[in-house]
């Protein structure tokens, strides 16, 4: 009888039924869209955050000082120590290696660049462009096209890693009058020019190209002096900043284990031989404060969303049930007690709350993609974990939004409500 | 002609009919939302909601950009100045720059020059004013800020060079040497790490190199500090003005995927809550049915129903509006606080947009539900069937 109730109500009251039920749906796909989309932003801002550039520096152990201004090298090329090139890869081998977007190794040399009987020292500045690299079975593209997505190349086209072409900076370009496809000489080797960087930096100035022909210029294969790295961090706590050597074992692994500027920088100390990592505080300190209040933005609209889907809800569901009075009066004269009422509103409740719940995650899920489509160019996606969250969610504001309305219902005096009085 | 007497009666009449349906149109129209206390307050609530949610939003939208903005000059400068070709910067540069930004911004100094230090070793050294670094530059992890003449502030890789004892050490450029004491260490993860910075009066005395860069931290819009940019070239014209792309372009992407965020998410939470403010009304109207029943078999006309609840939800609509406007900028404040320390001044741009909002979305509210029930004879509606 109770089941036959309830189908039968759905069935006849199809109307009313799906309107309460496209509420659920709306106030349900709200939901999950802006839950999605709150848990997927620290990551998507995290990583347009890394347009800033790289926020952890590599440099060796024992070095001398830098001696540079305005991206003019003044110490001796050969002077100091050098990183390893072919430990480079083991980067990816690190604990949070899937956090690590792309690193740059750097090698500034000194050449003299002869043009029209004119002689200029400058630098020139060894790197990866889109270098195809390989650790284990993983292969991986990294270089400057990822780390420092600023860097432009205005007319040409960026050299191969492979290849012995160059890039000018734009204004040693206008200096001595080369375009793209000139050769220069540089220490007395023939170079195409393969076209014209724009960083708005220090790098206008200087020649830029592969790594192997800085190593050739200073006479030592396989070396590099630094390596940016790019990665994705959590902002800085108080349990970062702490001394990795003054941890006890279970802090000293959930320090390892977090994704902190300074734990990525030890990580990478403890893969590339005599070499200090240090994070870049300019960019790693702020970052953490831009992404907290991002985070937390969200994060609050996110909660107002909650609460306009809830009222939608439970809006929809008091009218739905408002409109039964005379049904209630029916049961009611019939001996129907209070629980059976009741218990059939919420029985009704219960299912369109699971039916639209579940309808609203599907549309949610389409509506989070969509916007992480066209806003970030990438994939938000749900954890299917959120879908029995999503229903209990569903199924407790169905609740609270009819509680009330129920209360009234089986209160009701069968007398007035069959007459319509109410 | 004059008027006859029973003429002038009669529009005394007319005018006692109209007086009595004007004052008995308030009546019903208070009197209505009076007596169903409990369904006109759930109405009334559902619509305060919905326009204080809006409201909150709409002042978030327009003010998160200056919000994030400020955050953003924490990364430092955006604009960079530098003597044409490698030349100093005009003894009045630092002047120049403070008069055409006009507290648009904060600027700093710096001069650099190769020193060497006791045994030979060349060492950056840079002259600076330390109270402007302090503003500009605030991820420097600095241990103690130099505060007396000849006193420096040494770089954490440098120290172990000149210092490594704490001791005090010289520094000679060109045959001119100068006597300094270590007053702190700074870190940075960058090039600061290997130099030592002193002020800009011992610097100057003792290289006699005027400062060669000046870093601005300019605040605005792009268009804003594309426009200082161009005044600061016009006031400057020795100097070479650069924007620092890599602070420029990251902030911009950021805050635009930001507030296309907020859009979407705001877009989503006003169509959720109009349509909710749609349904309850709705249900309000439809259950008055009784009374449009009664009204017009008295013999209302049409136009008169129509106007009575339209009426009833535009006044309905309207008060909803200003106090969730109330209560919206209330919430956009505090969201301000919470998240930004500071608090989202109120928009009140905002007010006759969330005022128009709600009056649409509460007639359409009461025309979609009255329009069926035209067609519908009183009598039917008042047997209840």
């Amino acid at each position: 009888m109770f089941a036959r109730l309830v189908y039968e109500s759905f069935r006849r009251q199809k109307r009313r039924k799906l309107l309460a039920g496209a509420a659920i749906t709306l106030g349900v796909t709200v939901a999950t869209a802006m839950i999605a989309v709150a848990t997927d932003i620290g990551d998507k801002i995290n990583r347009e955050l890394r347009t800033i550039g790289a926020n952890l520096l590599v440099t060796p152990e024992e070095d001398t000082l830098d001696v540079e201004i305005g991206g003019i090298n003044l110490k001796p090329p050969s002077d100091g120590a050098f990183l390893n090139e072919a430990d480079l890869p083991k980067i990816e081998g690190t604990f949070w290696h899937n956090n690590i977007t792309g690193f740059s190794p750097m090698l500034p040399v000194n050449v003299s660049l002869q043009r029209d009987a004119r002689t200029e020292n400058l630098t020139l500045l060894g790197t990866y462009f889109a270098k195809r690299v390989s650790f284990g079975k993983e292969e991986f593209t990294t270089g400057v096209r990822s780390t420092h997505p600023w860097w432009k190349v205005t007319s040409g086209a960026w050299p191969d890693d492979n290849s012995s072409d160059v890039l000018l900076g734009e204004r040693l370009a206008a200096r001595v009058s080369a375009k793209t496809g000139d050769f220069v000489t540089l220490s007395g080797r023939e170079l195409r020019v393969s076209g014209i960087l724009s960083t708005g930096g220090a790098e206008d100035d200087q020649v830029v190209a592969p790594i192997a022909l800085a190593q050739e210029v200073i006479g030592k294969p396989g070396v590099v002096r630094r390596v940016y790295v790019s990665a994705l961090t959590k902002p800085e706590d108080a349990l970062a900043r702490r001394d990795p050597k003054s941890m006890s074992g279970p802090v000293y692994d959930r320090w390892y284990c977090s994704p902190y500027p300074q734990s990525i920088a030890f990580q990478l100390q403890e893969v590339i031989p005599h070499s200090h990592a240090e994070q870049i505080r300019q960019v790693a300190q702020n970052e953490g404060a831009v992404l907290t209040r991002i985070e937390g933005l969200i994060f609050l609209v996110t909660l107002a969303a909650l609460l306009a889907s809830a009222l939608a809800v439970s809006a929809a569901m008091a009218t739905a049930i408002f409109e039964r009075r005379a049904d209630v009066g029916l049961m009611k004269a019939l001996g129907a007690g209070r629980v059976a009422v009741a218990s059939v509103f919420f029985a009704e409740a219960t299912l369109l709350a699971l039916i639209g719940g579940l309808v609203g995650f599907g549309a949610g899920t389409v509506l989070a993609r969509q916007i992480g489509r066209s806003i970030f160019n990438s994939q938000i996606t749900i954890p299917p974990v959120l879908l029995p969250v999503i229903l209990a969610i569903a199924v407790i504001v169905t609740f609270l939004g009819s509680a009330a309305a129920i209360r009234k219902a089986v209160e009701l005096d069968p007398v007035f409500a069959l007459r319509g009085e109410l | 002609m004059r008027p006859s007497r029973s003429e002038s009666a009669r529009e005394v009449a007319a005018g006692r009919v109209k007086l009595w349906h004007t004052s008995m149109f308030l009546r019903m129209l208070v009197r209505a939302a009076v007596l169903r206390r409990g369904r006109a307050l759930s109405a009334l609530l559902a619509t305060v909601v919905a326009a204080a949610v809006a409201t909150a939003l709409l002042n978030l939208y327009s003010d998160v950009q200056a919000k994030l903005r400020r955050e953003f000059r924490n990364y430092g400068a955006n604009i960079v100045l530098v003597g044409r070709d490698g030349a100093s910067l005009p003894a009045d540069a630092l002047g120049q720059v403070e008069s055409t930004l006009a507290g648009r911004g904060v600027v700093a100094p710096f001069g650099l020059v190769v020193a060497r230090t006791s045994d030979g070793q060349p060492i950056v050294v840079a002259g600076t004013d330390f109270d402007r670094v302090r503003q500009l530059d605030r991820w420097w992890s600095v241990s103690s800020w130099p505060s007396a003449p000849r006193q420096a502030l040494i770089g954490v890789r440098a120290l172990p060079v000149v210092s490594p004892k704490d001791q005090a050490f010289d520094l000679s450029f060109q045959g001119h040497i100068i006597h300094l004491r270590p007053a702190g260490m700074v870190q940075t993860g960058a090039a600061e790490d290997s130099r030592i910075y002193v002020s800009p009066a011992d610097f100057v005395a003792w290289t006699g190199v005027q400062p060669s860069t000046i870093e601005v931290a300019a605040t605005g819009s792009p268009e804003e500090i594309a426009a200082i940019m161009h005044q600061l070239e016009q006031a400057i014209p020795g100097a070479e003005v650069r924007p620092v792309r890599q602070i420029v372009e990251g902030e911009a992407r950021v805050l635009g995927k930001t507030r296309a965020t907020l859009l979407a998410a705001t877009a989503l939470i006003i169509l959720t809550a109009a349509l909710c403010v749609l349904s309850t009304l709705m249900g309000w109207v439809f259950d008055r049915r009784r009374d449009f029943a009664i009204m017009k078999a008295l013999g209302a006309s049409d136009r008169l129903l129509n106007g009575f609840f339209a009426a009833e939800a535009a006044a309905l609509g309207a008060t909803g509006a200003v106090i969730g406007f109330v209560l919206g900028v209330g919430i956009a404040a505090w969201i301000g606080r919470v998240n930004f320390h500071a608090p989202v001044a109120p928009r009140f741009s905002v007010l006759p947009l969330v005022l128009a909002g709600s009056i649409v979305v509460t007639l359409l509210a009461a025309v979609l539900p009255i329009s069926l029930l035209r067609r519908v004879q009183p009598a039917v509606i008042l047997r209840g069937e």
